[in-house]
């Protein structure tokens, strides 16, 4: 994964609320067993329309990208995260997300930044003209107009954009624990192997 | 004296294998449900680092999403090929990895196939308190039986494969309570769409909702899978419903289910689950039953909820600015001007099936609306999709598929078919349809399909009226 700080550029200033993972990726690009390529899908039902936002030259390689309330509900789709970063997209701004793919953000380097309505209505007016900056590391989003945003973030998720953390390695280090974990949970309730059928 | 405890913190607690100081735990996973469509990144990933499924006994893989609901096998018994090249890639990996990794795997035209998770509860592979995962939102469906269960992205699945746990925040805790009971023609769909439009598509965001009160006691297991699924369409991971003598005797005897000394084991055990008296929610909301009626989505949020007897709603009705915006948006995309009343909706298709209602309570709630009826002939398109191969047969020998049949509706084979447009099963586009399923976003059945979230006896009612139609009026 590709480790996260600073990211400078045009935002896509989206805006919609309840953007669902069905929007962001149409099922028929999940029929594949790679995670390369999604990008040519994305938002495949708002671009159909000519004049929409995704393909203004001005927001070509926008490494930002700007919603609503409750962006990325819906399906468990990883390959939500993978179109987005397919895009180009590094940041998404929005004031919630649904929990599972802010979790998928995270693990594929991307940032889900939580910010309160009014900041995003700002910042949608600014993406329409001028980039965005964001700074993970001191948790701010800025403009060249003196805006400063800040945001909190899960200190854990944090150092994982950060570094750029493989999680399964980290996992690993734990591997005395889950072991032990393994042997109590069969001493005390056996039957929660599953019976041989 | 401990402190009082809800169910999903009994179930937390006893899955916490370590606290990071920042809160972060790492969860141990009982079970691991794996379909076609979400794993085979993750079982590449596992080979490109050379990891092996830590505990293979504990996961159990099942083709579903793409599989097409047409006939598996021809005239001769002999398997038939899956016509989509990437369909058939998907299956073929999954066929290749399952075996290769030492996990259980159920043919796709095993008697047992179905959509995964239909399979789990039916299989006794789910159990009450234990942890499942799946690389699919609506694995909240298990928390109908008091499994804390929830969906994974495909990262998520192979670390789960690795190393059977996963790192997590502890969720928030909130109870929707239904009291009372709900009337005539009111089923568990309706009761879990009324709730998600009272609280909204991001009412449960970081929540976990347990469902109490005396309306979702009263719910078969069938039921309770059908609320717990929709959990996540109002934004929480996962539901639960606590563990009663409904729930054991639904899983007594089922293949994965404890045997004898174990059986009774683990019933002490699951009993001891339920939410202390004196335990505390971090938000509650209190719902009358007598106030659900059959149930009817009117936009391409499952939030958009109104009664059958209600009309499409007037976008500048609602309070907030974006919600009016999406309104209007929803409303042209669907095709539906303001104040038009819902049961003077035409609908060209309907589809009975998905993972919140294909188990056999649905299949019969469906037949004993239509049976002696014939849909009507401005449906063009109308199928039954049972979940499994195991509630297929169990219907068969109702007699169910005669009635289908006979009212001219397809009967087909077990899988995820229409609920979301990855098999060739698909609404045409600007066309409606009548679904049982439990989205009804934007291009969900297909690029340009307008999907009305109903009940399996809704959907019946529409296909024979070929309108959405309140199915009271065809008990009388």
């Amino acid at each position: 994964m590709n480790p996260l700080d600073k990211v400078e550029g045009r935002a896509i200033p989206l805006g919609l609320k309840n953007v669902d993972t069905d929007v962001i990726i149409p099922a028929h690009w999940l029929k594949t067993v790679s995670r390369e390529g999604m990008g040519g899908g994305a938002f495949e039902s708002l671009r159909a329309d000519p004049d929409n936002l995704f393909d203004r030259p001005e927001y070509q390689g926008a490494p930002i990208l700007i919603a609503g309330d409750n962006f990325g509900c819906g399906s468990s789709r990883e390959h939500a995260a993978w179109a987005l970063g397919d895009l180009g997209i590094r940041v998404v701004i929005a004031p919630s997300y649904s929990d599972i793919f802010s979790g998928n953000a995270v693990k594929n380097g991307i940032l889900p930044v939580v910010l309160p309505q009014a900041a995003i209505d700002r910042l949608i007016e600014v993406a329409k003209t001028d980039p965005i900056h964001v700074d993970l590391e001191h948790q701010t989003v800025t403009t060249q107009f003196q805006d400063r945003f800040t945001f909190e973030i899960d200190p854990f998720r944090k150092m994982c954009l950060l570094e750029g953390l493989d999680e399964i390695s980290l996992t690993e280090k734990s591997d005395a624990a889950i072991a032990a974990y393994e042997q109590k949970l069969d001493a005390e309730r056996p039957w929660m192997r599953p019976a041989a059928a | 004296m401990n402190r009082p405890r809800t169910l999903y913190e009994k179930i937390w607690d006893a899955h916490v294998i370590e606290r990071r100081p920042d809160g972060t735990c790492l969860i141990f996973i009982d079970r691991h449900l794996v379909h076609e469509v979400t794993s085979p990144q993750a079982f590449a990933g596992l080979r490109a680092s050379g990891r092996a499924v830590r505990r293979p006994d504990l996961t159990l893989a099942v083709p579903d999403h793409n599989v097409p609901t047409t006939p598996r096998k021809d005239a001769n018994g002999n398997r038939l090929p899956i016509v989509d090249p990437e369909s058939a890639a998907q299956l073929a990996a999954l066929e290749k990895n399952a075996p290769e990794y030492g996990i259980r795997y159920i043919d796709a035209v095993a008697a047992e196939q179905g959509i995964v998770h239909v399979v789990g509860p039916e299989q006794g592979f789910s159990l009450p308190g234990t942890t499942i995962v799946c690389g699919d939102s609506h694995t909240a469906c298990h928390g109908g039986i008091g499994a804390l269960a929830f969906g994974i992205g495909t990262s998520e699945v192979e670390h789960v494969l690795a190393t059977q746990t996963l790192l997590l925040q502890p969720a928030k805790t909130m109870e929707v309570r239904v009291d009372g009971e709900v009337g005539p023609g009111v089923s568990a769909k309706d009761i879990i769409l009324h709730i998600t439009g009272t609280i909204g598509a991001a009412g449960g965001t970081g929540h976990v909702i347990e469902y109490t009160g005396s309306a979702i006691r009263a719910l078969s297991i069938e039921g309770r899978l059908t609320v717990s699924n929709m959990a996540i369409e109002g934004g929480a991971r996962a539901g639960l419903i606590a563990p009663d003598d409904v729930t054991f005797a639904y899983l007594k005897g089922r293949p994965y289910a404890p045997k004898g000394a174990d059986w009774d084991a683990a019933v002490d055990y699951w009993r001891s689950l339920a939410t202390d008296p004196g335990a505390t929610y971090d938000k509650s909301v209190v719902i009358n039953a007598a106030d659900i009626a059959p149930s009817v989505t009117w936009g391409t949020s499952p939030e958009d909820v109104v009664p059958i007897t209600g009309v499409v709603p007037d976008p500048a009705s609602f309070a907030d600015p974006s919600k009016q915006a999406a309104a209007a948006k929803s409303l042209a995309y669907m095709g539906l001007e303001p104040g038009t009343r819902m049961q003077d909706v035409a609908v060209e298709n309907i589809f009975i099936g998905s993972c919140t209602n294909s188990r056999i309570e649905d299949m019969r709630a469906a037949a004993a609306v239509i049976k002696g009826r014939h849909k009507a002939d401005t449906v063009k398109w109308a199928i039954v999709v049972p979940g499994s191969g195991l509630v297929k047969r169990q219907a068969e020998a109702e007699g169910l598929d005669r009635i289908f049949i006979e009212a001219g509706l397809e009967w087909r084979e077990p899988g995820c078919s229409a609920c979301l447009a990855m098999n060739p099963d698909k609404v045409p586009p600007g066309e409606r349809c009548a679904s049982t399923s439990n989205r009804n976003f934007v291009g969900r059945q297909g690029p340009g399909s307008r999907t009305h979230l109903v009940s399996p006896a809704m959907a019946a009612a529409a296909a024979v009226t070929g309108r959405l139609t309140d199915v009271r009026e065809l008990m009388r």
